[in-house]
Formats: structure tokens, sequence, C-alpha cells
């Protein structure tokens, strides 16, 4: 018996592993127990919470519609239907909006990107005279909440001042703003002030010039930020609903959140559960894929969004 | 001998580095090239709209007629509008109650979680599995959990201990605590996720120095721990209240401000004000609306950011 517990212990130094319960505790039968319980409790309770309203959505995607509405908790369906989805798919025309959402978050991307990337490489390597006050007033941007900001973005997106263009209906009224997160371009500035500026002397040296510092050797160097920065911008699009909302009044436009609420009352229920599991399935695709990206960050500035 | 002085022409190159810059053509055309996005995204979407919204909220605007500076008149038609305090008195309802609910579950789920040995990259990724799902499939789906027949999910679920049925959204006592349900439910993974690297960072000594004076785990906790994590508390209680005083989606899609403008929120008016208006937008009583909700938030967010910086500097 003590010995098998014993084996059991990992092997490494003890000293580094340890929190706030003691190894001399945790050897303590009735400390042992008590953690046992609150951990299965804890186990149990996130199992149902963060688990089961997907498992429920699952369910009922492909269950008939009256077995959801009278006995929406039953664990096993009367019929299974997976012809929910291919119906949701084509007849509901979930694919055309799905294609939105995609198109939408290509754009927004690949503009958050770019702008992030040549912003913070200006702002951190190349450094012009008036850089600091650039980039105070990019932090500034911060302080100001997004959604305050509402009206009157909305009222440029009418009229874009200048070139006045109207941009409602368009793709380009979703990625253009998107790229004035001043959280990107900081996040992006502060990684490339980390990379030693030695290394922009030897190529300086060897000839490169601006761009190709910045093509051969900043881009390289920052593909772990930039992989960040990419899947959140991904997910942020489409977790969007209120902008899209307003600058995509066509139908044919909008993307599947914004599309979603209005196609309720018109869809049979069963094939509308479906149509929530496939606007799910992407943002859950990636966050099991890059689990670590989110789970080890804990950066707390990245949890204020604007 | 040469190892000495090239770890000095390193220590000096650290020194350096901060005040050297690249001197490829500074303030050169290459470098407003590449600042050139920058400028003009921030210019147009960002800049812009700030200094317009202030100039707005002082302006008599709804796009058709002219301009005409009205003072500081919008600001009292907001202020006189009886929604106003409802939107203001929900928001603050709302805000308070998802402290009581929201605020200590995340912490209590984080320390247990620190302490897990063999399930813990399963539990924090059980917990943020509702932040990574769109805000509007959250609540559509929640809206059959929270259906005020017999039959609903909850309500099943409550007959089976003999309460409810619950009216949940349809009640204009328990639709804003619905709302707090589903938000806290949306949202607590990712404070789990930033009290698990806080965690992380209380020194291993300290415990170890509470256990030479005999401290007990509940002592530990409260003595050690707790104090410890002070300052990401104070961080993630003010980052909340910034949230919580922008609710939007959730009751625009649960209630759409109902019943009884019971879930009215702030944002809530500021978009009826401005987008649902039949004699067309009413944008300067937005934009005045607009102004002072972001000069309450400044005052968060400024703190947050002297927070953190400070915090930041020292660790």
């Amino acid at each position: 018996m003590k010995s098998r517990k014993m084996a059991r212990r990992p092997h490494s130094a003890p000293q580094v592993q340890r929190g706030i319960i003691s190894e001399s505790d945790r050897r303590r039968p009735k400390v042992r127990w008590t953690f046992r319980f609150i951990n299965g409790a804890t186990l149990i309770l996130l199992l149902i919470v963060g688990l089961g309203p997907i498992l429920w959505l699952a369910k009922s995607s492909i269950t008939p519609t009256q077995d959801t509405l009278r006995t929406p908790m039953s664990l096993w369906p009367h019929g299974f239907d997976l012809g929910n989805f291919a119906k949701a798919w084509s007849k509901t025309h979930i694919d055309h909006y799905f294609l939105n959402t995609v198109w939408i978050a290509i754009g927004s991307w690949i503009v958050q990107i770019v702008v992030a990337t040549t912003g913070g490489y200006a702002l951190s390597v190349l450094r012009p005279r008036f850089s600091r006050v650039l980039t105070a007033m990019v932090l500034a941007t911060l302080f100001v909440p997004s959604i305050v900001l509402l009206v009157p973005l909305y009222l440029t997106i009418v009229d874009v001042p200048i070139v006045n263009i109207k941009l409602i209906n368009s793709f380009w009224a979703v990625w253009l703003p998107a790229g004035a997160s001043a959280f990107n371009v900081l996040l992006i500035k502060r990684f490339f002030d980390n990379i030693p500026r030695e290394i922009f002397e030897a190529a300086q040296v060897d000839g490169a010039g601006a761009f190709r510092l910045f093509w051969s050797i900043v881009l390289p160097l920052s593909r772990p930020i930039i992989g960040v920065v990419s899947v959140f911008a991904v997910i942020g699009t489409w977790k969007d609903f209120l902008w899209p909302l307003l600058v995509l009044p066509d139908p044919n436009m909008q993307p599947l959140s914004v599309r979603l609420p209005t196609l309720q009352p018109t869809t049979p229920l069963d094939i509308f559960i479906a149509a929530l599991a496939i606007a799910t399935l992407i943002p859950i695709i990636l966050f099991l894929v890059f689990q670590r990206m989110f789970l080890q960050g804990g950066d707390v500035s990245g949890a204020v969004k604007g | 001998m040469s190892a000495p002085s090239g770890s000095t022409v390193a220590v000096r190159g650290k020194l350096e580095r901060r005040r050297r810059r690249i001197r490829v053509s500074r303030d050169g055309l290459s470098t407003l090239a590449f600042l050139l996005p920058l400028l003009l995204v921030f210019g147009a979407f960002s800049w812009y709209p700030i200094v317009r919204s202030l100039v707005m909220s002082v302006q008599e605007t709804n796009l058709v007629s002219t301009l005409t500076f009205v003072g500081l008149d919008n600001f009292a038609r907001v202020l006189a509008d009886p929604l106003f305090s409802k939107a203001v008195s929900n928001t603050a309802f709302f805000a308070l109650l998802a402290l009581i609910i929201g605020y200590p579950i995340p912490l209590v789920l984080a320390v247990i979680m620190s302490e897990t040995r063999r399930y813990k990259s399963l539990l924090s990724a059980l917990a943020y599995l509702p932040v990574v799902i769109p805000p509007v499939v959250s609540v559509l789906l929640w809206r059959f959990f929270f259906d005020g027949s017999p039959n609903g999910v909850f309500n099943t679920i409550l007959g089976v201990v003999g309460l409810g049925p619950v009216h949940w959204l349809g009640d204009s006592g328990t639709a804003m605590p619905s709302i707090v349900i589903e938000a806290t439910w949306a949202g607590f993974g990712g404070t789990v996720i930033i009290y698990l690297a806080a965690l992380l960072s209380v020194p291993r000594e300290l415990y170890d120095a509470a256990e030479v004076d005999g401290a007990s785990i509940r002592q530990k906790i409260w003595h050690v721990t707790l104090p410890q994590l002070r300052g990401i508390l104070f961080i993630t209680l003010i980052l909340q209240l910034i949230a919580t005083s922008q609710l939007f989606t959730e009751p625009f899609l649960f209630t759409g401000g109902g019943p009884a403008n019971s879930t009215l929120t702030v944002l809530l008016l500021i978009y009826h004000y401005a987008f649902q208006n039949s004699l067309g937008g009413d944008y300067g009583m937005a934009a005045a609306l607009s102004v002072m909700l972001a000069a309450f938030l400044a005052v968060f967010t400024a703190f947050y950011f002297w927070l953190t910086r400070s915090w930041s500097t020292t660790s």
C-alpha cells in the first residue's frame, strides 16, 4: 500500500510544484479526501456548465422539433435527423451567411495584420521624430471605449471624410475599422521592441533597407505574435454583432451572427438549432487547436477590448 | 582573456540598445510608407470619430437638416428623459448583480483549479469553452433554456425539485437576473484564466513561511493567497465594471429592453436614440449620452492603466 502511494508521487522536485496545500497536508487523510471531493465536484460542475450547453446544442440539432419542445432535457432523442444540418446549410442559406462571415473574417484579419505590423515596425524600429506622440495617440484610443464611438463611427461610414464614399453595405465598412485596434498595434510594437537591435544593425551592414529589414527579418521573427493576433482577429469577427448589424443592413451581405436572430421566427426549430451549431463550429475548432494561446496567455491587457 | 571583454561588450550593447535608433532614412519616405496604413485607418476610424463625438454632442444632427450649435441642449434633453434614469439604474443594477453573482465564482474556481494536479488543463479548457462561443449563439441558445413554459429546459430541471415554473425573461422581476446568469456563464472562463496565471506568481516561500508559523490551509488562503492577489483582484473588478456598463447584445437579443423597460441599458438607449427613432436618428442625443458614458468609463479605464503600469514595472 505504502509503496504504491510513494511511487505515484512525481519524482521531480516538489518545491517547484507546490501551491497552497503542502506535501505534508496532502498526506493527511482528511485533507486528501476533502480535496478529492472538492476536485470531483468542480470537475462535474464544469462539465455541466462548460460542456453541457454545447452538448445540448449538439443533441438538439439532430433531434426532431417535437422532441426538443416536449422533453428538452431527455438524454436520448426519439429519432435522429442528421438532415437538419443539410437543410440548414442549403435551404436556409446558412452557407451564404457562413461565407459572408468567412470573407469578413479574412478581410478584417488582413487589415489588422497589415496595420499592426507596419505601424508597429515604424513606431518600434524606424522611430521617426514624432513616433512618441503617435504611440501616445494610439494608446489614448484604448481609453475610449469602442462602443461609445458607435454613432460617430457609423456616420463616418455613411460618409467617409475627404474621399466622400458611402461604405454602407460594403465589407470595407467592417474591414477598415477593425484595423484601428490600438491593442494589436501596441502588442506588436512591444514584441518588436524586444528584438535585439544588433540583428538590425548586422542586416544594415549587409545592405538591407527598411523594406528588406521588415520583410526578411522582422516578419519571420514575429511569427508567434502574429499568430496570436490572427487567432483573436478571427474569433473577434465571429463574435461581432452590433457593428455588422449597423453597417450591413442588406441581408445578402450579413454574417451569420447578424442573420441568426432574424432567421429564428421563420425557421423550423430543429433546423434553426442546427444552424446555431454550425455557427459555433469554427470558434470551437480554433479554440481546441490553439488552446495554449487562450489558456496560457493570462494576458490582463487582452481582456480590455477598448 | 577574450571571454570577459566579450561580455562587457554585450553589457554595454544592452545598455545602449534602448537609445540607439536605426539609421535607415529616418523620417524618410519609407518610414512614411510604413506609417501610412496606421495613419489612415486610425485617422478615419478612430481619431476622427472620437473628436466628432465631442462635436456632435453639442450639435443638432440628423443627417437631413443642417448642423446647428445647440450648446448643452442635447445633454439637458438626455437628462430630462425618464428613460435615462431608468437605463442608468438598470445598468447599475446589472453591474451590482453581476458583481455579487459573477465576481467570486472565478476566484473560487481558480484557487481550487490551481491546486489540482491531474486535470488542470481539462478544467481550464472546460471553463473557457463558453467564452469562445459567439455571444449571439449563446443568447439564442439560452433563450431555449429560459423558456417560460413548464417544458422549458430550466423549468424542467426546477420541476424535478418541485419548483417553478419561472417566467425568466418574461417577467420584469426576473428578466435582469436571468441576463446576469447568462452573462456570468459567458464570461467567467476568461477571468479564471487571469487568476490562474496570477496564482502562479504567488511566491512559494510565503506558503513555506506560513506553515512554519503553523497556518492552516484556510489561513494560508486568507492571509497569503488573497493579499497576494490584491492587485489583480482590483484590476478584474474594474474590468468587470467597464464591461457591465457596456452591456448591449444580451438585453438587445433576449428582451429588446423589455418587459416594461426592465432590461433597458444605457447602450440600448444610445442605440434607440440613434437608430430606432421614427423621426430619423437623434444623433445629438445619442452622442451626448455616449460622451457621458465615456467620461464615466474613462475614470475607471485611467485607473486600470495606472494600476497595470505600476504592476508591470514591479514584476
